[in-house]
């Protein structure tokens, strides 16, 4: 074939697209291509497929929805590890001399990488995953307020995750940091498809972030059920509802700046360029202005986990409600008043870098009062160590250090001699690990039983416990010492011996938190196993407090069989209390929307599309385009979106529970 | 919620409603598409600080004096205006359930907000036939994203408005129709309410700077 | 406060013997007055961190299920009284904290010059400054010494007590300037200039780098920087400009192309106006200087004129590359002529050196001499449409 008909076909991918030459990467391939066919030949074998797509894929159902979101958390978790394993095996290596085992084209998309794929596809969908599952069933609604957009919200995340899955093995991904500071990522210094990956994974995903705040914004505020209002709604769903604020405030920014940079790589405009009037300055502010948001979108929810865990294990009110929700939404409107603060080097004067400092520090007010109102509804508690508990403690203990070095950072001067060095990289981890992932463990084990029916195994919970722990302390507090020797970050080979004994702790570190993953993975499998002796057949194993415990583990697909009516804030607690009957009769049809596979379609077309304009195949972003176009507009056109569930099955559904709950008398 | 939470006549509390109706359909409808006409304003609100940041740098090239057609501006200003007026009596026949009527307003908006998009097509092909390309300069990059952004809208709106005036032929004003037509009708103003920004931020001063 | 600083070092210093702590050990009084900030600030929040972690402990131990003995209160959820002291405790640290974040930004704002040498001694006006000026090349640091018109490739040397003014730019991409010895860092952009003002108290050689990862060659992109004495300073400067070689603009034009882990270079001589042309990037002949640009920018542009003076670019740092999609690359044409380069009396117009105390100042834009209204292209090819 002629190579015009090969380029108009296949854009600039070609043989030498594969990155054959890294038999890092090859081997990688190969693992994950016979783990995937092995995956895939078994769900052929047991014929799951179409019970995949009827009951997952194409389901509207919000706890399903957040049950996909954790797993493709989880799964991504594993790759964004695998990231930091090699760079902390690349820098405890790379010592006199030695060029360790990483050449820079590939140790620059590995921490690009693990950047990206931890904020976008493991945080993210963990934190959006818990939220989709549980507000519902927090503010006793059936589902979500546009379950359709939900599914669809969940696919297009997918949708990025899978570009950026892609750009392992076919091509590469950004050589520019998690964040992309133009010149590098222009074209000029970043010819190559890497930065393109990046813009279209995090563009894809970006609607689906958008659509999905937007989606519970309306959810919290329309479908409570009565007697809630929004001083009784618990804790997790108000920082949910400032999560998503958050998300719809900060996510177009994302989307802009990303096209803007687009804009300048496809056609050659000037925004950020160097020459003819760009500024790659404003490049700085734009993406910081949605990424400091992005911090507290992360955080709040977590924040959420932990006012729920800490008032149920500690058999007691949680102190201070109301100063928790304002605490929250002072958060909230603060986060977009210290963007600055991540570039105080870049020149600004002194009276704009102290006006950021400071608005920065007045965020850790609110923040210290949420964790004295942790610490006062522990006192005169009876706290109950179960693992939801044990990550809490572990998290007040870790996030105060986070957050002091975070303040620490926060002025100017201090900042200039420790940004960017890996002192800083201590803390954000120091606050990501020790407040998001920490919080979202204690989230799953703390809801585990409720979407499954049975408790996860506390001896293998606590074995992931301590290793991540003190996996995470031996990994990061290293780095703040090598930061206050003027280590800077991102650095692939070092000079100076009397470095590598940290590096060797930190490897060591990242080695334990390994271990603590694997036996998170443990922890899922022996629960399987043993599901019949953990079974939670009360539907509150942990004497919980709000409304999601009233109903069933796994709750039916229409959550409530009766819409609750509350009094309280802890609104389950108040009907234990007061001698709450569940009701056993009089059951109706409920009113439930259907699944549709629509959402999975224009997904995939959006990922076709994106492919598409990364490799320069322009047929191929423009028929999936137009197909996009042709299934949006063809999927209004279907004005019957809900169906009723008979009467007899809500019967069948809740006798079926009454015999439960008398059996476990 | 004003659903009645009081307790029964012996006293107890009640925990949960014996006898409720669903949410009606679309009930959460046009809250949720106003929060996405926000999302939406943070887009141009980002491109028009854009273009406040990069609207001098000329690189040395031209500056909006040398470019903008004021007049054309203008006129094309009213046909957006008009087509929101047009808009206002298609929403108008649709409470009064007066379908060809409405199908005919519609119709009158779709010609406006055509002939928007053709004189700003011919505007901006005028301007790259000149040399003035969106490459050119900072300055100019901005504004064919800003200005382009918001045609691409209109262009967005068309389709829907197509679309939705072949659903109201098939299936009549029912009520998901009326709530679609609402939801353009949203659509539609914000786009001439940004139109305004545009206009004025960019074209008046912009000529004037 | 040396008091402070003392005892909140004893600690550290004990544990980490043997490392070089440079953050917490700097050897200029720039870099030192942002560690002792470091360790207040730290000492400050640890007033209410400590009893946190502390209390945490405590609760969860006492208030364990197992300890019948502890008070249980299931339904106690408020006290005005702890609100306010919970509220008001974080405040008062950030108050102060505060205070301290608008003082220390003010006064060690990298755009100030200098008022003392170190905590002892005030600056003697009557000494000039060290004046360098620092490019940021892929990857390796270019540093022009406009008074001894010498210029070194990853080597910098200054005497000690002896401030120095850096200006700093880039060639191609954002990287930071970073001594850790010294001073606190600052970006290096292209076609932008930062500026830092230090002073270096110790004689000694100390490790400089960038901070900002920019690109394959980042990891080898430092340099050492060492402290002299005045004699010793002098001999560096001697033997610089024995090096002999000069550094004008084809000579630049060469060294930026990118490169790693590039070794210590030095020129005796520099091109007086380089540092001016690489900052208003326009070292290539023909190519219209930032500040001439933005002269014309600011009166308004060049009008239709301004459609035509854009060239095809033949010159780039990695390859002649445009965008897929995008018509060729060009640049904007100066108008000068390659023998007289315009603007050559700039050179020596320097911004307002020092700056009233507490007032900081913003980020400037290159300077720039506006340009005489003439608009030919004398020797250039044209566009090829026009």
């Amino acid at each position: 074939m002629s190579p015009e008909l090969l380029k108009l076909i296949f854009g600039r991918l070609g043989f030498e697209s594969l990155p054959l030459h890294e038999p890092i990467v090859v081997g990688t391939f190969v693992v994950v291509a016979l783990g995937g066919a092995a995956l895939l030949g078994g769900l052929t074998y047991f014929r799951l497929w179409g019970y995949l797509w009827r009951e997952w894929f194409t389901t509207v159902d919000h706890k399903r929805i957040g049950i996909m979101y954790m797993i493709l958390g989880i799964v991504m978790l594993l790759r964004g590890f695998a990231d930091a394993l090699m760079m902390r095996g690349q820098q405890m290596l790379a010592f006199g001399g030695s060029e360790g085992y990483l050449n820079a084209h590939h140790y620059d998309q590995v921490f690009t990488a693990h950047g990206v794929i931890m904020i976008f596809f493991v945080a993210m969908p963990l934190v959006t995953g818990l939220m989709n599952y549980v507000v519902p069933l927090q503010i006793g609604a059936r589902d979500v307020s546009f379950p359709f957009l939900n599914n669809f919200s969940f696919w297009m995340t997918v949708g990025g995750a899978v570009l950026v899955m892609a750009s392992l093995f076919i091509g590469e991904f950004a050589r520019t940091g998690w964040l992309a500071y133009p010149p590098l990522s222009n074209i000029g210094y970043s010819p190559d498809v890497g930065v393109d990956y990046y813009i279209w994974a995090l563009q894809v995903a970006g609607v689906g972030t958008t659509l999905s705040g937007i989606n519970l914004i309306c959810t919290i505020v329309k479908l409570r059920c009565p007697g809630m209002t929004m001083m009784k709604m618990p804790v997790f769903t108000w920082t949910s509802l400032c999560t998503n604020v958050l998300i719809v405030a900060s996510f177009p920014v994302l989307t802009v700046v990303l096209a803007l940079l687009s804009l300048d790589r496809y056609v050659g405009t000037n925004f950020f360029t160097n020459d003819f009037g760009g500024s790659p300055m404003m490049y700085v502010n734009l993406i910081w202005i949605w990424g400091h948001p992005e911090v507290y979108i992360l955080v709040l929810p977590a924040f959420g986990i932990f006012s729920e865990v800490t008032s149920t294990f500690s058999g007691k009110r949680l102190f201070g409600y109301t100063s928790m929700v304002y605490a929250t939404v002072v958060i909230t409107i603060l986060s977009y008043l210290v963007w600055l603060h991540h570039f105080f080097t870049m020149g600004s004067g002194a009276s704009v870098n102290s006006f950021f400092g400071i608005t920065t520090m007045i965020i850790s007010i609110p923040t210290g009062a949420k964790m004295f109102n942790w610490l006062f509804t522990m006192y005169r508690g009876r706290i109950r160590y179960e693992l939801p508990m044990m990550w809490t403690i572990a998290f007040m203990l870790t996030f105060v250090i986070g957050g002091m070095t975070g303040v620490l950072l926060a002025v100017p001067p201090a900042d200039f001699v420790l940004h960017n060095s890996l002192f800083l990289i201590a803390h954000f981890h120091n606050v990501i690990i020790g407040g998001v992932v920490f919080g979202a463990f204690a989230g799953i084990n703390y809801w585990f039983p409720k979407a499954f029916g049975f408790k996860l195994d506390p001896f293998w919970g606590k074995m992931s416990f301590w290793f991540w722990v003190t996996g995470f302390y031996l990994a990061f507090m290293p780095l703040y010492v090598l930061g206050l020797m003027g280590v800077t970050r991102r650095l692939r080979v070092f000079d100076d011996p009397s470095l590598q004994i940290w590096f060797v702790i930190a490897a060591i570190g990242a080695v334990f938190v390994f271990i603590g993953i694997l036996s998170m993975l443990m922890q899922f499998a022996v629960s399987l196993l043993k599901r019949e002796q953990l079974k939670d057949v009360t539907g509150d194993p942990w004497d919980a407090r709000t409304l999601e415990w009233a109903t069933s583990s796994p709750p039916p697909d229409y959550n409530f069989a009766f819409t609750p009516v509350v009094h309280d804030n802890d609104a389950w607690w108040d009907m234990k209390k007061r001698g709450y009957q569940r009701p056993l009769t009089g059951f109706k049809p409920i009113h439930m929307p259907s699944s549709t596979g629509t959402g999975v379609i224009l997904a995939g077309l959006a990922t076709a599309m994106g492919f598409g304009l990364i490799w320069y195949i322009w047929w191929l972003a423009a028929v999936s385009f137009i197909a996009m176009l042709a299934v949006g507009i063809g999927h209004t056109f279907n004005y019957h979106r809900d169906f009723d569930i008979p009467a007899e099955d809500v019967i069948r559904t809740e006798d079926a529970r009454t015999k439960l709950l008398a059996g476990a008398k | 919620m004003t659903i009645a939470v009081n307790p029964t006549q012996t006293g107890e509390p009640v925990f949960y409603l014996a006898d409720e109706h669903p949410h009606p359909e679309g009930y959460s409808t046009s809250l949720g598409f106003w929060i996405y006409l926000m999302s939406d304003c943070l887009i141009f609100a980002i491109l028009f600080a854009t273009f406040g940041v990069l609207g001098g740098n000329y690189a040395a090239g031209p500056a909006p004096k040398d470019l903008f057609d004021l007049n054309l501006v203008a006129v094309n200003t009213s046909m957006l205006l008009l087509s929101s007026i047009t808009y206002g009596f298609a929403m108008l026949t649709m409470q009064q359930n007066k379908i060809a009527q409405t199908q005919m307003w519609l119709a009158i908006t779709g010609l406006f907000g055509a002939a928007f998009i053709g004189i700003e097509l011919t505007e901006f092909a005028h301007m790259i036939h000149e040399g003035a390309t969106p490459q050119r300069s900072a300055f100019l990059s901005a504004f064919f994203t800003l200005v382009g952004t918001h045609g691409l809208h209109v262009s967005c709106g068309l389709i829907w408005l197509v679309t939705l005036m072949v659903q109201v032929q098939k299936f009549g004003l029912i009520e998901a129709n009326r709530r679609r037509l609402m939801c353009l009708s949203m659509f539609w103003h914000f786009l001439d309410v940004v139109w305004i920004g545009v206009f004025t931020f960019v074209y008046l001063l912009g000529v004037l700077r | 406060m040396s008091r402070l600083k003392i005892l909140a070092l004893l600690p550290l210093a004990a544990a980490l013997s043997g490392c070089d702590y440079v953050v917490l050990a700097p050897a200029g009084d720039i870099a030192a007055q942002q560690r002792d900030l470091v360790i207040i600030s730290t000492v400050l929040m640890l007033l209410i961190v400590v009893p946190v972690m502390a209390l945490t402990v405590l609760f969860a131990w006492r208030y364990r299920q197992s300890n019948t003995a502890a008070r249980y209160e299931p339904e106690w959820d408020h006290s005005t009284k702890l609100e306010l002291v919970i509220w008001s405790a974080p405040l008062l640290i950030i108050v102060c904290l505060g205070a301290l974040t608008w003082m220390g930004t003010h006064l060690l704002d990298p755009y100030r010059t200098l008022g003392r040498i170190h905590a002892e001694r005030a600056v003697d006006q009557s000494k000039a400054p060290l004046e360098v000026d620092v490019v940021a090349l892929d990857w390796k640091w270019l540093f022009i010494y406009p008074d001894y018109g010498i210029a070194t490739v990853n080597e910098l040397a200054a005497p000690v007590d002896r401030p120095i003014n850096f200006r700093i730019t880039a060639s191609s991409v954002m990287n930071s300037f970073y001594i850790p010895a010294l001073a606190g860092q600052i970006y290096a952009m292209p076609g932008m200039e930062t500026k830092l003002h230090a002073v270096v108290n110790h004689a000694g050689t100390y490790k400089g780098f960038s901070a900002n990862y920019s690109g394959a060659g980042f990891s080898g992109m430092h340099f050492n920087f060492q402290g002299l004495d005045d004699k010793g300073f002098d001999a560096w400067i001697a033997s610089a400009k024995s090096a002999g070689g000069s550094l004008g603009r084809s000579e630049y034009l060469q060294l930026e192309k990118p490169s790693q882990n590039e070794p210590v270079r030095r020129w005796g001589t520099v091109d007086a106006d380089l540092y001016r042309l690489i900052l208003n990037m326009c070292v290539e002949t023909g190519k219209m200087c930032q500040s001439e640009m933005m002269a014309i920018d600011a009166k308004g542009g060049n009008g239709h004129e301004g459609l035509n003076n854009t060239l095809p670019l033949t010159y780039d740092k990695y390859a002649r590359r445009g965008t897929v999609l995008g018509p060729e690359p060009t640049f904007v044409a100066g108008a000068c002529t390659p023998d007289a380069p315009q603007g050559q009396t700039t050179a020596s117009i320097k911004a307002p050196a020092d700056i009233a105390p507490l007032t900081g100042a913003g980020l400037k834009r290159p300077t720039f001499t506006p340009l005489k209204s003439s608009s030919f292209f004398l020797g250039l090819r044209p566009k090829s449409d026009s």
